[in-house]
This record gives C-alpha cells, structure tokens and sequence, in this order.
C-alpha cells in the first residue's frame, strides 16, 4: 500500500495537468509550442510563489514531470543560487537547476538522429 | 419533418456517439496519468536505492526522457500521441519528443542548421521564456526575498 498511495496521486494529479492542457488544446487556437511555454511560465510564477512546491510535495512526480514541474524547477534553482551566490544566482540558477534535463535530452536527441532515419516522406 | 438548423445541431449533437472533446480529455488524463505514474515508479524505486528525493526525482524525469527519445525513433511516440493529445504534450517526454523528432526528421537538411538548429523549435521557445521568467523572479526574489 506505500506504494499504491504515491502512485495513485501522481496518476490523478498528472492526469489532471494534462487533462487542464487538452482543453487547451480543444477550446483555445493555442499550439503545442505555445502551450508548452504557458507550463513552463506559469510554473516558474507558481513555483515563485510557493505555490507548486506543495502540489509537488503532494503528487510527487505527478507535478514535476508536467512542464509546470520544469518552470518550478527554475524558480527552485534561481531561489537556491541566490541563496549561495548572491546576486550572480538571478542568471545562473536556472540553468543550473534544468542543466540535467536538458542536456540530456540533447545530447539523447543527437543521437536517436543519429541512429534512426526520418519516416516521413 | 421541419426544424431549425440550431435545433438539427442539437439533435446531431446529442446522436453522435461520444463528443470528440470527452474523449480527447480522458485519453489525455488517462496517458498522462499513467506517464507521471510511471515517474513516480521510478521516482520511488531510486529513493529506495538511497538517493536523495530531489535528485532522484532529477533521474526519474531523465529516464522518462530518455524512454520518450526512445520510442520516438522507433517510431511509437507519435502513434500515442494522436490518441493522447495533451497526455504526451504536457509532461517532460512531450519536451524531449519534439527535440527528438525535429533531429531526426531535419538530419537531411545538415547536421548544423538543420539538426543543430531544428531541435529547438519548440524547445527552444520554452527555454527562453522559462528562463526569461526564472530571471526576472531572481531578481525580485533578489531584492524582497
């Protein structure tokens, strides 16, 4: 059961980020691109706010795996950095804090190019 | 048998099977969920092996990104995202798809302006303005915080 419980909130909380993102999807002319920035924005003014820490306290992966996760993943890093560094922590914190994620979907992206041919066409 | 254009909508509406828009919604809630579900399963098992909640939560995200690259170059990424819309889109291996896909799909215009450039059509958007905000809350943070 210690695993079910953590589970089932993270399935119904993502499911609920991705659901709020369908209707976007369906009632709004947004693109995926535009929605995918709106996440990540308004997760870095949730996370500011101390806001998104909680849901992700709460859900687990089910709040840090939406790109809302990302954009509170920013602001913790940003918070963070200034706390050691000062003032220089406003620009670094960010990167430091999404450097992981995003080199490895680069460096991961170079390489399925490499590995495999586009189908379309 | 006589009606008004608004009242055959209405009729049209309530006689097709299940309206486009519920559909997409529970497919993207139910693909979405199982995703952030499947993180959270790998989440715990790396906490189980002793790592720190933070930094196991930093793997569980790289390993959905890493399966996401996966299935997009074997082709499957896409075949669940027409069923789950959002439910692929939203969540970190939406990111990685379309970095993925975009390298894959623009390899044949050079492996500089065509891969090295493309990959960031859509990640790069969420980059800028992710970290365009992140600096103007350090500021903020900076000043009142």
């Amino acid at each position: 059961m210690d695993l079910f419980i953590p589970l089932l909130r993270a399935f119904v909380v993502g499911g609920i980020l991705c659901g709020i993102g369908q209707l976007l999807i369906d009632f709004t002319k947004l693109t995926p691109a535009r929605i995918l920035t709106g996440y990540v924005v308004t997760g870095v003014i949730l996370g500011g706010i101390g806001v998104y820490q909680k849901l992700v306290d709460f859900a687990g992966a089910g709040a840090s795996v939406p790109l809302l996760g990302f954009g509170n993943l920013l602001a913790k890093g940003v918070r963070e950095a200034v706390a050691e560094q000062g003032m220089l922590g406003i620009l670094t914190g960010g990167f430091t804090a999404c450097a992981g994620g995003i080199a490895a979907a680069v460096v991961l992206s170079l390489l399925s190019a490499v590995l495999w041919k586009s189908k379309i066409k | 048998m006589n009606m008004s254009p608004e009242e055959y909508d209405k009729l049209a509406k309530k006689a097709s099977p299940n309206s486009p828009f519920l559909k997409n919604l529970i497919s993207a809630f139910l693909i979405g969920g199982g995703i952030c579900a499947l993180g959270q399963g790998f989440l715990l098992w790396y906490q189980r092996l002793g790592i720190d909640r933070d930094t196991a939560s930093a793997w569980a995200s790289i390993t959905l990104v890493f399966l996401s690259i996966l299935l997009t170059g074997l082709d499957l990424y896409d075949s669940i995202a027409k069923v789950a819309g959002a439910g692929t889109l939203v969540p970190i291996t939406g990111f990685a798809n379309s970095m993925s896909s975009a390298a894959i799909e623009f390899k044949s215009e050079g492996w500089v302006l065509g891969l090295g450039a493309k990959m960031f059509i859509i990640a790069g958007p969420v980059i800028v303005y992710g970290v365009s905000a992140s600096v103007i809350y350090g500021i903020l943070y900076y000043i009142f915080g």
